[in-house]
């Protein structure tokens, strides 16, 4: 599966699209593949704030759990509430099942993560190991 | 007959129901005897706290119930039924006398609060399993109060942190090898301590150069597994001793694996400070699908004034008692004196072995897993060429080239008669297959296994899919654990 | 020795294949200055008809056949047969944890009744397979209520057995958690005013035991609102499970926490016992120790396995819930054939004819001892208060092969000569009025001893 262009992606294998202030963030489908089927996924409250690089919530499978990290600053401004009855949705398609939402605290931040092509290969470097 | 009638042909396929769907109002399996004292009106001594209904609880027959467990316990693997190869469980047999030692009355019926002048013989049972238990890990006193390994390490490491307290700082970390037992991290969060990872080497063991420089006075104590979880013993142990007493740090050893140990060597002999016991897996207690176990500590004196309360002393008549007045003691860690029943069966299997009967069961322990090893190798990758002791690690490796990985082949293994081996434990062995015989497995038992193993293997690379689809021969085939997580159903409900 | 299953032929045979010459060459990675070349110094190996005799000893020594008033958190109720023949069976005594699902239905499904009929009994949503005992049970219940609330301090009743709060105690101390004990008001049930005083927007939870250590049954709604009106949750302590028969259950509670050792689990000198953690759906992924789920396999057939492990500590690791492993099946397997030999009918009559011993003791003790505590009801244990020491008093009942009632000074000193009694359907008339009859006779020569020194003062 193709990386999208528009995206930019975390070492932790998350993705976050930004449009404007607003940005998306989820997980990859090279994460969603290592973990397996996705059983449970822990999110914070609306209206919390997350620092770049510090855990911010969990992906559970059945045999393991995977911290999630923060790859901006921002205010969590929405929750994808299918993910409490549905959490497959990530298994299914990992880049448009959207984890949540946030206001960026600096768009700038962005500047320092993956694009889609250093992505994929950071992906098969790790592949290889 | 137009309809196949609903009577099972052989038990064990029967479809048992759950209790609840056999109930039926007026059944019953009890009946107490007429009583002795006046009869009380409920509500009138209790008020607005009168319970009135006990909701969904069946209401079924004795023979019922007997039929209901009975054709349940048909569905359960077991010692009783053959070999259970579990790394570093220990599944031995578990001896029939224990139970019987176990219900004699003036013990079973014992209240813990009686008082001391007929618990003499509940403390001397105390005393002798510590006494043997000391002796067989070469330290200094014991308690017997944890109810489990994890409750031992948790009792243990509140005994370091008031250790380095006592010495005026309790220090920050704990050093655990990345080949531990996932109880090691979780109890060390429990007393507050950050946890930090120590590699292992190639050969699988501590690597004592890194444990140096790692060491420093922020670490409290090093939680070692000896021999470690791929069954090696660490022979810098030494080494690893003096690194950390250099440093004012604690020397803790998770004794699940004692079994290699058993008297060939001691801990205390080698440097432990302090270790814990398994009483359900070295010494005999029965697992009984889950627990309870037993999880003694055994400590070098330096840690005696933290000893949980009460501790068992004998008097200057000779007479025995339980003492409570121990101003630096770390607590209790659980009301009452431990798991007493367990006490009893591990005492009765030291005394049914003796000095020789413990040596020649270590002995054929490592020799059980060492036979298996030599069996096996060559048809399953041994990651580590170490030798090991009693059990042994391989991995799927050769058999993840034709997309079949040990929990498959694990599955697999049922169809052949056996429980599964550890599957992907230890971490630090991608796909492991770790597996310990114990000393009950007769020559005929571990050649059937090895047997089995090499058919699997071959089956691997001729038809992989019979592999990757088993169990085929038991009564429910794989189970839907994603569902079960996703979508948990964690009681029975009455249909609406 | 008669449990290793191999012969000499056996042993030379196989360490020939190993290719090596003796059995010590296997024990070489073992450092030789650590090899041990003696015997150990345990007793020497017996026979089984020796080790019997052994234990029959020391069962003699502790007094074997002798009627009991003990409770406080251990109680003598009888135990169905049945029991012991169902648990005897080796496909569940001898079975290990069921992490493999498809041969460990038999101990799964058992469990997965249990954990409904604790729902059941408790008035709660979900129930785990079991903890250690009530007392870590307790304690964990209240390290899940400090997760979930995100706070830090808990209040504990002083009516909560006086071992639990010293676990707590322990286990908190190092978890820098602060612990306030909050006292319990002439009723012996928890002073409301303390409470209300002493919750704070820190407070995590709030900690009781009902029915308490005394006995007395605790105003759960009342103590319930002043906890959730401060954002803080209820966790129930249970140690009495035949109460849960008569008496409702506290289904205001966050968490309930429980001993089920009543429930066909022998005294055995305190253990093993049973705790269990009983709580809500919605806080169930903070819940520790082991969980049972339904679930289908490929052919839709029914079937049960362990679920929610990634709470755990074998994934988890250190930020498991708990570090809990190994728990207390067998023993939560004879509750659960307890819970169903008795059942909805019978264990509100157990715990009905529990009820009617301790009210007829109770009476008859009153009668020239002092039962503290009047004014709120109680389930199978009472408070009696002597003139003289009970330890003194337990020690001329003992000579009739009763045991008295726990004397309570070491717990709490403020309470004098007070001891605990506890009756419960294996209680005899007989045993109550004997006990009662030298509590009386105690009563009347200490009056008439006082009234002679006041004779000779005066």
């Amino acid at each position: 599966m193709p990386y999208p262009s528009d995206f930019k992606y975390t070492k932790e294998h998350e993705w976050i699209k930004a449009d404007g202030k607003i940005a998306t963030i989820g997980i990859t489908n090279y994460a969603q593949g290592s973990l397996g089927d996705i059983v449970f996924v822990e999110l914070p409250k609306p209206g919390s704030e997350l620092t770049a690089g510090k855990a911010f919530g969990s992906v559970e499978s059945v045999k393991a759990v995977s911290d999630l990290y923060a790859p901006a600053s921002g205010t969590v401004t929405e929750v994808n509430g299918e993910l409490n009855t549905a959490p497959e949705k990530i298994n299914q398609d990992a880049h448009s099942a959207w984890l949540m939402k946030i206001t960026l605290k600096d768009p700038g931040e962005l500047n320092s993560l993956l694009s889609a092509a250093d992505y994929e290969k950071f992906v098969a470097d790790e592949g290889a190991k | 007959m137009k309809h196949m009638t609903r009577k099972a042909t052989r038990h064990i396929s029967q479809n048992e129901g759950l209790i609840f769907e056999k109930s039926s109002a007026g059944k019953a399996a009890w009946k107490l005897p007429p009583l002795d004292v006046p009869e009380v009106d409920t509500a009138a001594l209790l008020g607005a706290s009168e319970r009135k209904d006990l909701g969904n609880l069946p209401e079924v027959s004795e023979i019922e119930i007997i039929r209901h467990f009975t054709r349940l316990s048909t569905w359960n693997y077991a010692i009783d039924l053959g070999m259970y190869p579990l790394g570093s469980c220990t599944m031995k047999y578990n001896p029939r006398v224990n139970e019987v030692v176990a219900r004699l009355d003036g013990l079973a019926n014992a209240h813990p609060y009686q008082p001391e002048k007929i618990s003499q013989g509940a403390m001397r049972i105390m005393k002798s399993l510590s006494d043997c238990l000391l002796e067989i890990t070469g330290m200094d006193a014991i308690t017997l109060q944890p109810a489990a390994g994890a409750h031992g390490e948790l009792t243990g490491l509140l005994m370091v942190r008031a250790y380095h307290e006592s010495k005026g700082s309790p220090r920050k970390k704990i050093l655990i090898p990345d080949s531990a037992h996932g109880t090691n991290p979780a109890t060390a969060a429990m007393v507050g301590y950050a946890v930090e990872n120590l590699k292992s080497n190639a050969a699988g063991m501590v690597d004592a150069a890194a444990l140096e420089a790692q060491m420093n006075e922020d670490v409290a104590a090093l939680m070692l597994t000896n021999p470690n979880t791929l069954g090696v013993f660490e022979q810098e142990i030494h080494r690893i001793a003096d690194v950390m007493h250099a440093k004012g740090g604690l020397l803790y050893m998770d004794g699940a694996n004692m079994n290699a140990l058993v008297g060939k060597v001691r801990p205390g002999d080698f440097g432990v400070d302090l270790m814990h016991l398994n009483l359900h897996k070295t010494f005999s207690t029965p697992h009984g699908g889950g627990g309870p176990g037993s999880g003694p500590v055994a400590i070098k004196k330096i840690l005696e004034p933290f000893l949980p309360t009460p501790v068992v002393i004998t008097k200057s008549d000779g007479t025995m008692a339980f003492e409570y007045d121990r101003p630096h003691s770390v607590g209790r860690v659980r009301a009452f004196y431990g798991n007493f029943g367990m006490f009893i069966r591990a005492l009765a299997y030291i005394l049914a072995n003796g000095p020789d009967g413990l040596r020649q069961t270590t002995e054929d322990a490592v020799l059980n897993a060492n036979y298996i090893r030599k069996g096996l190798e060559g048809v399953y990758d041994l990651p580590y060429s170490t030798p090991t002791m009693h059990e042994v690690v391989f991995s799927d490796k050769l058999q993840a080239k034709k997309g079949v990985k040990t929990m498959d082949l694990a599955k697999r293994l049922i169809d052949y008669g056996f429980h599964p081996y550890t599957t992907a434990f230890p971490l630090i062995v991608p796909g492991a297959l770790m597996i310990e015989p114990t000393e009950s497995e007769s020559k005929e038992e571990m050649d059937l296994f090895i047997e089995s193993m090499k058919s699997i293997a071959e089956e691997v690379e001729e038809d992989p899919q019979m592999v990757l689809d088993a169990p085929h021969n038991t009564r429910v085939s794989r189970l839907d654990e994603v569902a079960a997580a996703r979508k948990p159903i964690l009681r029975w409900k009455p249909s609406v | 020795m008669r449990y290793l299953p191999k012969s000499t032929a056996d042993r030379e045979a196989m360490l020939k294949s190993i290719g090596v010459r003796s059995i010590d060459d296997l024990f070489a990675p073992i450092p030789a200055e650590y090899r041990l070349e003696r015997d150990l110094k345990v007793p020497r190996q017996m026979a089984e008809s020796e080790i019997v005799d052994w234990f029959r000893e020391r069962s003699r020594e502790n007094g074997d056949g002798h009627a009991t008033f003990l409770g406080a958190g251990a109680y003598y109720h009888y135990r169905p047969v049945i029991i012991d023949s169902l648990i005897s069976r080796g496909e569940f005594l001898t079975a290990y944890t069921p992490y493999q699902a498809e041969v460990s239905q038999g101990t799964l499904q058992s469990i997965f009744e249990f954990q409904t009929m604790i729902c059941e009994l408790t008035g709660m949503e979900v129930a785990n397979a079991s903890m250690y005992d009530g007392s870590t049970a307790a304690a964990e219940a209240v390290m899940m209520a400090v997760r979930l609330t995100g706070r830090r301090s808990v209040l504990i009743a002083r009516s909560v057995h006086p071992e639990y709060r010293e676990v707590l105690t322990t286990y908190a101390h190092h978890q820098g958690l602060p612990l306030k004990a909050i006292a319990f008001a002439e009723n012996a049930r928890l002073d409301l005013n303390a409470l209300a005083q002493s919750m704070t927007p820190d407070t995590a939870c709030v900690l009781i035991q009902s029915p308490n250590f005394f006995g007395t049954i605790e105003d759960v709604d009342a103590i319930a609102e002043i906890a959730h009106k401060n954002g803080a949750m209820l966790v129930v302590s249970i140690a009495e499970a035949v109460s849960l028969g008569i008496v409702e259950p506290p289904r205001q509670a966050d968490v309930i926490a429980m001993e089920a050792q009543s429930f066909g689990v022998p005294l055995g000198f305190g253990g093993p016992y049973c705790g269990v953690i009983a709580t809500r759906d919605q806080f169930v992924r903070q819940m520790p120790g082991r969980l049972v789920g339904q679930t289908n396999d490929r052919n839709g057939k029914r079937g049960f396995v362990l679920t929610l492990a990634t709470r755990e500590q074998h994934i988890r690791r250190e930020k498991a819930t708990s570090n809990i492993c190994t728990n207390q099946a067998l023993v939560a397997l004879m509750v659960n054939i307890f819970m169903t030999i008795y059942g909805k009918v019978g264990l509100r009559e157990l715990a009905k004819q529990n009820l009617a011993k301790t009210a007829y003791a109770a009476q008859q003790f009153g009668k020239h001892a002092r039962v503290l505590f009047p004014g709120a009801a109680r389930f199978n244990e009472f408070v009696v208060e002597t003139t003289e020491d009970p330890y003194a008093v337990n020690s001329r009942i003992l000579g009739h092969k009763i045991v008295g009632g726990l004397p309570l000074k070491k717990f709490y000193p403020e309470l004098g000569n007070a001891s605990l009694w506890c009756c419960t359907e294996m209680t005899t008339r007989t045993a109550i009025d004997t006990a009662a009859g030298m509590v009386a006779e105690s009563e009347r020569s200490m009056k008439s001893a006082k009234e002679e020194v006041e004779e000779v003062a005066g």
